[in-house]
């Protein structure tokens, strides 16, 4: 057995004093303390964010962009502020390019229903096989619309793109390439900088999901130059029922809208409507306003913390849990790719991942058992399902002990 | 909860290590294929029915400890049953694992009673009925699939 080197925990990251700041972590399941390795599914709310989101339906519910009233007034005021947090926390140039959306899964299809109206058969949207059913099934119903093709650029054993098949995908016809920026199976953060680079040499716009990036890293889409991202807030430590579509405004200016209603128009009448501008033009009907100002108060939760100290912590957490959990008699990991979020996907011999989701479960290690909403991924490993235990910065390196003791009695249970 | 070894009975190992039964029947008079999507499991159960028996049954697949003891165990208790008996055996599984008070006694089912501890674990029920749903659909209608959803 080699030596595996515990991670110490260190003056820069205090995860004890954040932990406080998540209410939902301090409880007892079966008699253990909780330990949450789901933060790929969802992530928790810090106090700040329940607050936030309490003090708004004690104080300020109203409907947003309606009324003259106080409560309208300041409803309105704090909506439209969350939407510049949102704006300033991606460095977009401009909040008319932030589109709240219920999530990754609607803003995806937005883009498909929305942008995908331009196109015509036999046109072609280039995915990837690592794709989270959200980035695929909104584009096959495009395909039986339009008949738009696709094109899937494949992986690697190591669980990563294969790049050098890209090239090989682009043609006359190619109109947009939607990919994940971080796997939600695999962990995998792939390089979209340089994909957005090929595709915009072909003059082809890119959409990335953001749903499992942004809350493991800095996301600057300018920098990344992309021209749209996804991300759900629940994912990102806020609510769920709230998400983001960042949209490039040139791009966002000319898709025609997606859904009909109030608050997406300038006048109606039975002969002809005219259409409000961005981004209200692609928020037909009251939002989520509460969901919008947890995310908002997320976000300036987040703006708080050091960054460089959150992901260096993660990468240790991820590789002291990488070398316990291969430590394992008859475990493998699914996904070894050299860039990797904290989240280690794995089979066990003669353990089927839902015996295991129910053996954790009763040492109080929350995990994910299943495709993950990634199927095709789960064809390539020709297994049926994985476990999966995905970190978020407030995880400890107790928890990955726990979690690897618990591993161990599994296999002396079931094999 | 309870405690694990009610679900994780050695009864329930035993037949999740050794399943009996696990073959293909090429004379099947029905093969259903039953599917959990939640969990991926996947199962094909074959019947032989001969005058209203059930002469063979057996099941391939893939799938948790307890859908595959559960599959097993059927087999095992299904075979040589009339088809009367066989739906009955189904209601009573379906009772047990799904009632909160169910009117069925676990000892009178033998060994398909270890089953019972599979109650307190809401998420696990459907891997415990996976093989049961399919058997009820492989005798009662032409359909060549079941999903649990
Ligand atoms: C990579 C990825 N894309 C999209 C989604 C869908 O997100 P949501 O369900 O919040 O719309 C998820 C969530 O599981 C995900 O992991």
């Amino acid at each position: 057995m080699n030596a595996i080197v515990k991670p110490r925990s260190d003056a820069d990251w205090d995860v004890a004093r954040v932990r406080r700041d998540f209410p939902i972590l301090d409880q007892e399941v079966h008699g253990h303390p909780l330990a949450y390795l789901d933060n790929a599914a969802t992530t928790q709310k810090p106090q700040s964010v329940i607050e936030a989101m309490d003090r708004y339906y004690r104080r300020d519910n109203a409907n947003v962009h309606r009324g003259v009233h106080a409560l309208a007034e300041r409803a309105t005021t704090d909506f439209e502020a969350a939407r510049e947090s949102v704006r300033r926390f991606i460095n977009a140039p401009s909040a008319r390019e932030i589109v709240f959306v219920r999530g990754t899964t609607e803003a995806i299809n937005l883009v498909a229903s929305s942008f995908g109206q331009g196109l015509r058969e036999g046109d072609e949207v280039i995915i990837t096989a690592m794709e989270h059913h959200a980035n695929i099934v909104p584009w096959q119903l495009l395909r039986e619309r339009t008949g738009v093709v696709l094109r899937v650029l494949p992986i690697t054993p190591a669980g990563e793109l294969d790049l050098e098949a890209l090239p090989g995908l682009f043609s006359a016809r190619t109109r947009l390439i939607a990919l994940t920026h971080v796997s939600n199976a695999l962990g995998t953060i792939n390089p979209v900088r340089q994909v957005v680079a090929m595709a915009h040499e072909h003059g082809v716009p890119v959409l990335l999901d953001g749903a499992q990036a942004m809350p493991h890293m800095r996301v600057d889409v300018q920098a990344l130059d992309c021209d749209f991202y996804a991300f759900s807030g629940h994912k990102l430590f806020g609510p769920t029922g709230i998400g983001v579509l960042y949209g490039r405004e040139s791009l966002l200016q000319a898709m025609p809208p997606y859904q009909g209603g109030g608050e997406m128009i300038r006048t109606v009448s039975f002969e002809k409507t005219t259409f409000a501008g961005l981004p209200h033009r692609f928020e037909a009907g009251t939002p989520d306003i509460a969901g919008a100002i947890g995310l908002g108060r997320a976000i300036e939760y987040l703006e708080k913390l050091d960054w460089s100290a959150v992901m260096a912590y993660e990468h240790r957490l991820l590789e002291y849990a990488t070398d316990r959990l291969k430590d394992i008699p008859g475990l493998r990991v699914i996904g070894e790719a050299r860039d990797k979020v904290a989240l280690v996907s794995f089979v066990m011999d003669d353990v089927h991942p839902h015996d295991m989701g129910t053996i954790l479960d009763h040492r109080g290690l929350a995990v994910r058992a299943g495709h993950h909403c990634a199927m095709p991924v789960m064809t390539f490993y020709q297994v049926p399902a994985t476990s999966r235990a995905s970190m978020a910065f407030y995880n400890t390196v107790e928890e990955v002990d726990r979690l690897a003791a618990a591993l161990r009695h599994a296999r002396e249970l079931l094999a | 909860m309870s405690e694990l070894n009610d679900l994780y009975q050695e009864l329930i190992l035993d037949h999740k290590r050794h399943p009996r039964n696990f073959r293909d029947m090429p004379d099947a008079t029905r093969a259903v294929d039953g599917h959990n999507p939640l969990c991926g499991d996947q199962l094909r159960l074959f019947v032989k029915v001969v005058g209203g028996r059930v002469e063979d049954v057996s099941f391939i697949g893939v799938g948790c400890a307890i859908s595959m003891a559960s599959a097993s165990m059927l087999t095992e208790t299904v075979k040589g049953r009339t088809v009367d008996e066989a739906q009955r055996l189904f209601a009573d599984v379906h009772d047990l694992l799904t009632n909160d008070h169910p009117h069925t006694d676990p000892a009178e089912l033998g060994n398909l009673g270890a089953l019972a501890g599979v109650h307190e674990y809401p998420m696990r029920v459907k891997c415990a009925t996976l093989s049961w749903h399919t058997l009820d659909t492989a005798l009662t209608s032409d359909e060549d699939s079941v999903t649990t959803e």
